[in-house]
């Protein structure tokens, strides 16, 4: 599901109310932070020391040092669920980016009858989660002969993701200011031209930050690729790793948890590269992944 | 300025306004694909739904191809079936768990604690809890299913080695690994209203002498409680539709034991495949859903120009 989240953290503004007494409150807050923290860090840290450690098990330890769990990964049956879930979400941030923009910037600058319903219909379904409707479009990929494509599973998961992000890009054309349209308009710019020419160079950040965040769910969908495509061939990385983990008869911790950290790190990279974006420039909408 | 009269005369000639706002063909290639996509692809399952809800289709066997329209038997069926309403009982369990408990209340904490922490311990503990959100929810659950194992690091922890605790306690591992995959979100969400509240009403309150508690609950509270009423709703239709986590950690067992709704109807329909009875359970959570969105959309209504 996606959600409209506050700015993702700035760490300095966390603080902006500090009281005078910091003293035995202090150190009582910061050590339950603290408890809290490494709660949280423990199961990923199983992760990261498994993946490097020969004789990993279910347990956080010392890892003894090796690269053979990353290496006996780098094959063609390991990697092609990765090469999917890029196909899948390269498609689907595609589509919907393209059609969101385009939309988005009618929706901003036009007139459009019935806007302010249409513009209620896409919130709503912005905060409807797909998996609830999964059954009839399984049907309806039936009937439409769709069910094992890839490429119409990343065309549903780019509607799924459209009504979010027109939420989005709109959200950042509003905030361009119209002069220099009216200005291109004057001097009898189309408004294709206008689109093309001065909204996308100005809104590119916005557009990039639809873009992760529609990549970003479909690279982590799980239940749609496993309803709508069966054929093995074209598993993603996230089936792949539920398979990895339940055909588990020999113990290859260490290879499983290598195999679930090389697919995260595309989602990690994202966000860091988002957050640093929004962090600058916009103060409302942040995002998450389904 | 014109006098009167003669704009009167103008308006005459000129008949109706003409700058107000008109259909403008040109808008449309901009917005059909969009909608077009919306219309066949979400909202399409939603519409056929209501159809196959109330027939007999199965994901195989004769019933697959020559389904028929079956009246109310499925409404029927979803009120006298136990295992419906087990799993009801067990989504009321996993929200108050997962969604209020979880990730609001602990997430309120998280974010009441960062502001009183030091930066380092701050950024630190801020980045892990960020990583847990934004981690794909196929990894979450991984690291949680190697977590609570036989052998694994939460039984070395408790002296418990040879516990499968998701054997054991099931639907607390498995609120307790939602909780921990999402609760970035709601402390990301409150530390922003936490910001935004003003200082003066607080110092005036400490000033007053009122203590920790009564700041909390009679002033810190009261003025995010919109921040809150978002929160609890946007949090509520994410857990209302959680699959993957679960159905990696334990498939909805043992037994029925974390079989909440969406895992209930994907076994009914997938493994048990009886899609239309699976569509009907399908529309309930969707019912559901329309109705805690519905309310989200109320609440942002204003920002709709």
């Amino acid at each position: 599901m996606i959600q409209t989240a506050p700015k993702p953290s700035e760490p300095e503004g966390i603080v902006a109310v500090r009281y005078p007494r910091a003293s035995a409150g202090g150190v009582g807050a910061n050590l339950t932070l603290g408890l809290f923290g490494a709660l949280f860090a423990t199961p990923l840290l199983w992760m990261l020391l498994s993946s490097v450690d020969s004789h990993a098990g279910w347990q956080v330890r010392i890892p003894d040092l090796t690269a053979s769990n990353y290496t006996a990964l780098f094959n063609r049956d390991e990697m092609r669920p990765l090469l999917n879930s890029f196909y899948l979400a390269a498609v689907a941030t595609t589509v919907t980016t393209v059609m969101a923009v385009l939309s988005a910037y009618v929706l901003s600058r036009r007139h459009v009858p019935f806007k302010r319903v249409y513009l209620l219909f896409i919130l709503f379904a912005s905060g409807l989660p797909v998996t609830m409707a999964i059954v009839p479009t399984y049907q309806l990929f039936v009937t439409f002969g769709w069910l094992d494509s890839l490429f119409w599973t990343s065309i549903f998961l780019a509607a799924s993701s459209l009504p979010f992000a027109i939420w989005l890009m709109k959200n950042f054309i509003d905030a361009v200011p119209g002069e220099l349209e009216e200005c291109a308009s004057i001097e009898g710019a189309s408004s294709a031209r206008i689109l093309l020419r001065i909204i996308v160079p100005l809104t590119i950040p916005g557009i990039g930050v639809t873009a992760i965040v529609t990549f970003i769910n479909a690279w982590g969908a799980f239940l749609i690729p496993l309803v709508l495509n069966s054929n093995p061939d074209d598993t993603p990385g996230s089936v792949a790793v539920y398979n990895f983990l339940s055909a588990f008869t020999t113990p290859k911790f260490g290879q499983l948890a290598a195999y679930s950290l090389i697919f995260s790190l595309p989602v990690l990279v994202l966000y860091l590269v988002m957050a640093r974006r929004l962090s600058g420039a916009f103060s409302f909408g942040g995002s998450l992944r389904g | 300025m014109q006098p009167m009269s003669s704009v009167a005369a103008t308006e005459t000639l000129a008949g109706e306004r003409q700058d107000g706002a008109r259909f403008e063909a040109g808008t449309l290639p901009y917005l059909v694909p969009a909608t077009a996509l919306m219309a066949v692809l979400f909202l399409g399952p939603i519409v056929y739904s209501l159809y196959l809800a109330f027939t007999n289709l199965q994901l195989a066997g004769p019933n697959a191809i020559h389904y028929q329209f079956t009246g109310l038997t499925n409404v029927h069926r979803l009120f006298q079936d136990t295992e419906f309403t087990t799993s009801t009982k067990l989504t009321v369990i996993f929200l108050v768990g997962s969604a209020i408990v979880g990730q609001t209340m602990l997430g309120m904490a998280l974010a009441l604690l960062m502001r009183r922490a030091l930066s380092p311990l701050r950024i630190v503990v801020g980045a892990v809890i960020v990583l847990a959100w934004v981690l794909p929810e196929v990894t979450a659950a991984f690291v949680w299913y190697a977590f609570s194992q036989p052998g694994g690091t939460l039984g070395a922890v408790l002296h418990q080695p040879n516990t499968n605790y998701l054997q054991t306690i099931p639907m607390w591992m498995v609120c307790i690994a939602n909780a921990w995959r999402n609760v970035a979100f709601s402390m990301l969400m409150f530390a922003a209203a936490l910001r935004n509240l003003p200082t003066e009403v607080l110092e005036a309150a400490e000033l007053e002498g009122a203590g920790i508690f009564r700041r909390m609950f009679n002033v810190v509270l009261p003025m995010m409680r919109g921040t809150i009423a978002t929160n609890l709703l946007l949090v509520t239709l994410g857990n209302l539709s959680t699959f993957t986590l679960i159905w990696v950690l334990t498939q909805g067992g043992p037994g029925d034991a974390t079989s909440i709704l969406p895992v209930y109807m994907y076994l009914v329909s997938f493994s048990f495949s009886d899609l239309g009875y699976g569509s009907m359970i399908g529309l309930a959570l969707i019912t559901l859903g329309a109705l805690f969105s519905v309310v989200y959309v109320y609440s942002l209504r204003a920002r709709i120009a």
